[in-house]
Order: structure tokens, then C-alpha cells, then sequence
């Protein structure tokens, strides 16, 4: 009796303990319908990162360069400070050339520059490299370079060409930069009821300029429909908003990734306040 | 397995990449008013009454109050007419965008006045888009030139209604209590009033105090409170003929009155032994039927704008909170729930909202929450202020506002004015009156 009754408290604590730690599981779920979602944000950022690569990595081989020659030079600079540490005493011609000789070891200290190699990516090391090998000097090293620069454009034309089968976006920042203008230029009309959700699409064409060459609304019908008071209101301000913007601003490169734009113009979040 | 996962999430990015029009929200904006140029109206066609319209300056009067009442509403900044390089004839015939476009105005309203042999004014008005380059309203309105008022009035409406999606709420009237004299023999008279301050009357000659004057929805009838022989009683008043009588006959005090939305019942409180409850009588019949009965003090009622439910407010929780119920008195339920008291509910004409003043750690405040007592929010907070009355498309409530002016001998001497407050909690605006006032009540739209 004893022993059937502690078995089933046990086991009525086994099955409640459970629930609580279980049911919290339960209520998780939708978070990893979110999961899905992120989906899509993966895609953005391939989206944002191609097309740094053809660009930004010149960039980057530039100031890498530059900041070489600046670490060459800090490299020169400590033996220019030790003739000031030179003892009274005229040092032995035989302590001159051993000192000459650190003093290279020390320019050219190859050590030092693969550590900084090691930290960057692939790509950057072979651009990296050949600047060295360049400043070393050393006859064969140019047949090698000579192939990293073609393995380079190479590289280059690929990634360019991957880019325009994948990339059919333009980058987040790009976004940024229109969003900013739009917002310039758009007056929210402030008597819209803050509780409704009204969304209006315009739909752009856009000349390799940035200026617009026709802008439609999405739901054009809804506009002239008794009761759409209020979206007409927010479909006219956003009208006037895309014309008061006119020319956008857009990049100078990859017109057929934004000749056609969709802005969605959304009030609530700002007239909620 | 795997491998069909990845043909169906290849196909789905492929078919992702191929269709996609690059998609921007567009989520902030300006939250300026809208730059608008209000281009004088002009005078056309000399006809032999035009020297007196030209006399009356009314091409110039109709553009200001124009101005003024969209300025007021803070959802339009009007640009100076100084700027405006256009003639008033060629704004309202053809414009020229551009002129327009170089003072930063979005939208522009232009007009002319006709005066014809009959002595009839005619006012004819255009609004144009100036960003798009094109006209989106036009309107031609008929009176006499003494009504003009309301013409510059009712074109405001309509650019308000134009630009906004919502009925304005320029052609109506206030009607309060207007205060006068030292605080222990004040003088209170019912005045009414235009929106915008003009066209002052008084309705009685200040020999009673009265108190709490609210419309009937078609704005010519006014019921309120009045001590006439020192018995404070509910009293209805038609303002057009001046015709003045009790509402009911009951053995003792009635107070807190105000119409139903068809305007056929009154609704108001009956004290009797220091108890108050909720009556309601029809204004024909002066059936009289009783809503609430309960040992608290129940008042403040207010109809919803259907006519199926009241708020009011109680203390019969042990704090004063307001309560909703069925027209007839059933389902009586607390809606408010926050720290302090709540009084003076007043029911939307949207029907969403219920305004009330609260009062929390000595501080008056003037809210509005769902009708369901969630979605709290507080709109302006002040020493003492109290009585939100809507405008009628529901946007803006006006409430009184009493301050300390000056310490005298017998302690603070106080003034009070009526104040006005958008529903964002934006545009708080003195209303001027002739003399102190308080306990304001909007009529509805006087041309619907």
C-alpha cells in the first residue's frame, strides 16, 4: 500500500515536472518557424558582401600596401634612433659589421610579415605576398608574381561574373542611402489613424541617371473606392514624396539591379510615435 | 532525401533570384506639417455690388481665417503669403508649379469671390497638388456675405478632408461656460462661440450659476445645469429661439446631463439622500426610466456614438472609476483599472475611445482609452484641468484648464481658459475667449 502510493507521488511529480520543463519547449516552437525566416537574411548579406569583393579588395590591396611601406618604415626608423644610443667610445670596425648585419636581419625580418599574413584571409595572402617579394628583390620572384597576377584577374572576372547570375539585389547600404532620400522627402500626412494598417506600393522605373521615368501605384484601384480615404491620403504623399526626390541618388554601377524599385510606404510605426 | 531538400531550396533561391524587383520599406518620414501656401482669394467680375465686397475686404478675411484654421489643426504649416510670387488671379486660373515649388509649398488653395445681382456671394475654391502639378478638389459655394464665416470655414473642412481622409471639424461651434468676477461671487453665463473664438454670444444673463452645457447632435438644442432658484436642475435650451424648460420633474437634485446620439433621450444623474444613480428620459414622451441603482455615487454618463452602450463613472469600488453598461442598465462593467481616480468619461464619436480626466498624486490629467479600459493613454498633465469634449470627427478633445495667477490675501486667485489637444498628444493650444471660461462642449458638423 505504502510502497503503491510513494510510487504513484513519485510519479505524479515525475509527470508534473515534466510538463514544466517540457511546456516552455512547447511555446519555443514558433521561434524556429522564425528560424526560416533567416533564410532570407542569409541571402541579403551574400547579397552585400559579392559585390565588395571586386571593388573593396582593390581597396584593400591598397591600404595594405600603403600600410606596409608604413611598416617598412617603422622597421627603418629604430636604426635611425641607435646612432643616438652610440656609446662614447668608437666602436670596432669588426662591431660596426655585425651591427650592420642586425640591422638587416632586421629590415627584412620575413617572420614578422607572415604572422600578419597568417591573420588575414586566402586571396589577401598571395596579394601580400608578392609586394614582399617585390621589395626582396629577388630575380625569380617576378615570374611569380607575374602568375599571381593573372591567377588575380582571373579571380576577379569570375567572381564579376558570379555576381551578375547571383546578385539580383543591390546592397544593404545602397538600401540605406534610398531610404535616407525618401525620407527627406516624404511627409507623413499626420492625421492618418495610427491603429489601421495601410501599406501603399509604388512601383518605380528609373533612368541610369537615378531620375524617376514613371511611378505607379500597386493597388491603383484602391484609391478611388469609397471608404479608402485614408489610403488615398498615404498613396498621395507618397506620390508626392517620390517626386520631390526626383533625381534619386542611386550607385553608378549595376543600373539593372535597381531600374526597377518597389517602395513600401508604411506610416505606422512613426504616427504611433 | 537530402538531395531533393536541396533541388527544392535550390529551385526556391533560383526563383528568388530570377523575379526579385528590389523591395525598399519606406517606414520614417517628416512628421512636419505640410508645407501649404494659401494664395489670397480675389475679387472677379465687377458687378455693382463689388465695391462693397471690395469694401468689406473680404478676398483678404477668407484667406486668413483659412489660414488660421489649418494652422490651428497642426497638421499644416501655411507659408507667408510675403513669399508668394504668383497673382491671386493667374494661382486660381493656371498656376505655374514651379513658383509654387521654389517657397517649399507641397499643396496650394486658391480661390475667387463672385458677388452677383441678386447681392448672393459666390466663392469658388481650388486646391492643387503643386508636387504632382494638378488640381484635387474645387468647390463653388453659395451664401450671403454676411455668412461668409462660414464659407472660409467649410472650404477648410474640405482641404482638411482632402488632405487628411477625415470629416474636419472647422464649421462648428463651442459652447461654454463663461466666468466672471471675484471667486466668491462669480458671475457664470452660457456662451457660445465659433471653433476659432468669433462670433461670442451669451445665451443667459448670469443671474444662476449653470454648469455643464452639452449639444444635441444637431447642435441646436443645448442641455445643462442651472441653479435657477437655487435648485441646480437639468434645463434644455433651444439657441435659436431662446426658449428655455425644466427636463422631468424630479424630487431633487439633477445634474451631469447630455443627449443621446439621435437626440431623443436626455441622459443625467438624480441625486436623492445622498445617493446618485442614472436616469434617462425621452425628451417627447418624458418617460423616465432609471439605469443604475446602486448605493454609490454613479455619474458622468455618456452614450456610445451607436447608442447601445453608456460610460459612466462610480465609486462603488471604494475609488471613483469608470464603468460601462448596456443602454438599458445591464452588464455593468469596470473598464478602468490604473493607479488614481477617473472621472468624466466621454464616449468617442468614432466610437473606439472614451476621453476621461484622471487624477493621480495631485496631478490632473486628460486620457483616452479603448472602450474596453486598454490602450491607456495620457495626453497632457496639469495642476488642475478637467470636462474632454470631442471635436467631431473624434481627433481633437477641448477641456478646461484652471491656474494660479497671483497670491492675494485670500490665497491664490485663479483664472481658467479652454485648451485643445490632438489625440497624438501634439498641438496643445490655448483657445481665446472673451472672458474665463470652462466646461466646454463641441457641437457636431453644422453642415453635414
Amino acid at each position: 500500500m505504502y510502497k503503491s502510493v510513494s510510487l504513484s507521488v513519485f510519479l505524479h511529480l515525475a509527470f508534473v515536472l515534466l510538463t514544466v520543463l517540457t511546456l516552455p519547449f512547447v511555446k519555443k516552437e514558433p521561434i524556429t518557424a522564425q528560424q526560416l525566416i533567416a533564410i532570407d537574411i542569409i541571402q541579403i548579406s551574400e547579397k552585400t558582401q559579392l559585390p565588395f569583393a571586386p571593388k573593396a579588395r582593390e581597396i584593400i590591396e591598397k591600404i595594405k600596401k600603403e600600410k606596409k611601406k608604413e611598416r617598412v618604415v617603422t622597421k627603418q626608423a629604430p636604426p635611425k634612433i641607435t646612432p643616438k644610443e652610440k656609446p662614447d667610445t668608437v666602436p670596432l670596425p669588426d662591431q660596426l659589421k655585425l651591427k650592420k648585419k642586425e640591422e638587416k636581419k632586421k629590415k627584412q625580418n620575413p617572420k614578422e610579415v607572415k604572422e600578419l599574413i597568417r591573420q588575414s584571409s586566402e586571396f589577401e595572402k598571395k596579394e601580400l605576398f608578392d609586394p614582399n617579394k617585390i621589395a626582396a628583390l629577388i630575380d625569380k620572384s617576378k615570374e611569380e608574381t607575374a602568375d599571381i597576377k593573372k591567377k588575380q584577374s582571373l579571380e576577379l572576372t569570375q567572381n564579376q561574373d558570379s555576381s551578375v547570375t547571383l546578385n539580383k539585389g543591390i546592397t544593404l547600404s545602397q538600401q540605406d542611402a534610398i531610404k535616407a532620400q525618401i525620407y527627406k522627402c516624404w511627409n507623413i500626412p499626420l492625421g492618418l489613424p495610427f491603429d489601421q494598417n495601410l501599406l501603399v506600393r509604388i512601383k518605380l522605373k528609373l533612368k541610369e541617371d537615378g531620375s524617376i521615368l514613371s511611378s505607379e501605384v500597386l493597388d491603383h484601384r484602391r484609391m478611388n473606392q469609397p471608404g479608402q480615404a485614408y489610403y488615398k491620403v498615404l498613396a498621395e504623399s507618397a506620390l508626392r514624396a517620390v517626386k520631390l526626390c526626383d533625381p534619386l541618388k542611386m550607385p553608378t554601377t549595376g543600373y539593372d539591379k535597381w531600374k526597377d524599385l518597389q517602395l513600401n510606404f508604411d506610416a505606422k510605426e512613426m504616427l504611433r510615435g | 532525401m537530402k538531395k531533393l531538400c536541396l533541388i527544392f531550396i535550390s529551385i526556391l533561391f533560383l526563383n528568388h533570384s530570377a523575379f526579385a524587383v528590389v523591395k525598399i520599406d519606406i517606414t520614417r518620414g517628416n512628421l512636419e506639417p505640410l508645407p501649404t501656401a494659401i494664395s489670397k482669394f480675389y475679387i472677379d467680375k465687377p458687378s455693382k455690388f463689388s465695391p462693397e465686397l471690395k469694401a468689406l475686404e473680404l478676398d483678404k478675411k477668407i484667406s486668413e481665417v483659412i489660414s488660421n484654421n489649418l494652422k490651428r489643426s497642426g497638421l499644416f504649416s501655411i507659408i507667408d503669403p510675403e513669399s508668394y510670387i504668383q497673382s491671386p488671379r493667374i494661382a486660381h486660373a493656371k498656376p505655374t508649379f514651379q513658383d509654387w515649388a521654389l517657397i517649399k509649398a507641397q499643396i496650394m488653395v486658391s480661390g475667387k469671390l463672385v458677388i452677383d445681382e441678386k447681392k448672393r456671394l459666390r466663392v469658388e475654391f481650388r486646391l492643387w497638388d503643386v508636387v504632382n502639378a494638378k488640381e484635387i478638389e474645387g468647390l463653388a459655394l453659395f451664401a450671403t456675405p454676411n455668412s461668409w464665416r462660414r464659407i472660409a470655414h467649410i472650404i477648410s473642412d474640405k482641404i482638411y478632408e482632402r488632405m487628411t481622409g477625415e470629416l474636419g471639424y472647422f464649421d462648428t461651434r463651442i459652447i461654454y461656460v463663461a466666468e466672471s468676477g471675484p471667486k466668491d461671487q462669480r458671475i457664470k453665463k452660457l456662451a457660445i462661440m465659433d471653433q476659432d473664438g468669433a462670433n461670442n454670444k451669451y445665451l443667459t444673463l448670469g443671474n444662476e450659476l449653470v454648469l455643464t452645457p452639452r449639444f444635441n447632435p444637431a447642435s441646436q438644442m443645448v442641455t445643462y445645469m442651472s441653479y435657477f432658484k437655487n435648485l441646480p436642475r437639468v434645463y434644455l435650451l433651444n439657441i435659436e429661439t431662446g426658449m428655455q424648460e425644466l427636463v422631468g420633474d424630479f424630487p431633487g437634485m439633477t445634474f451631469a446631463p447630455r443627449f443621446s446620439p439621435d437626440g431623443t433621450k436626455i441622459i443625467m444623474s438624480f441625486a436623492k439622500d445622498g445617493n446618485s444613480d442614472i436616469y434617462s428620459m425621452d425628451i417627447k414622451s418624458r418617460v423616465v426610466e432609471q439605469l443604475t441603482s446602486h448605493p454609490s455615487i454613479d455619474t458622468s454618463p455618456s452614450y456610445s456614438s451607436d447608442g447601445s452602450q453608456i460610460t459612466f463613472n462610480s465609486d462603488r469600488s471604494g475609488t471613483q472609476q469608470i464603468y460601462v453598461m448596456k443602454s438599458d442598465g445591464s452588464k455593468v462593467k469596470r473598464i478602468s483599472f490604473g493607479q488614481g481616480l477617473y472621472g468624466t468619461p466621454v464616449w468617442s464619436p468614432r466610437g473606439d475611445l472614451i476621453a476621461f480626466t484622471k487624477i493621480y498624486r495631485g496631478k490632473f490629467y486628460i486620457g483616452v482609452m479603448r472602450s474596453d479600459g486598454t490602450g491607456e493613454r495620457l495626453l497632457t498633465e496639469n495642476y488642475y484641468q478637467e470636462a474632454p469634449s470631442w471635436s467631431p470627427n473624434g481627433r481633437v478633445l477641448i477641456f478646461y484648464r484652471e491656474s494660479r495667477t497671483k497670491k492675494s490675501k485670500t490665497g491664490f486667485s485663479t483664472s481658467s481658459s479652454l485648451w485643445s489637444i490632438d489625440l497624438t498628444g501634439y498641438n496643445e493650444r490655448k483657445i481665446k475667449t472673451l472672458t474665463d471660461a470652462s466646461d466646454p462642449a463641441w457641437s457636431g458638423l453644422l453642415s453635414k
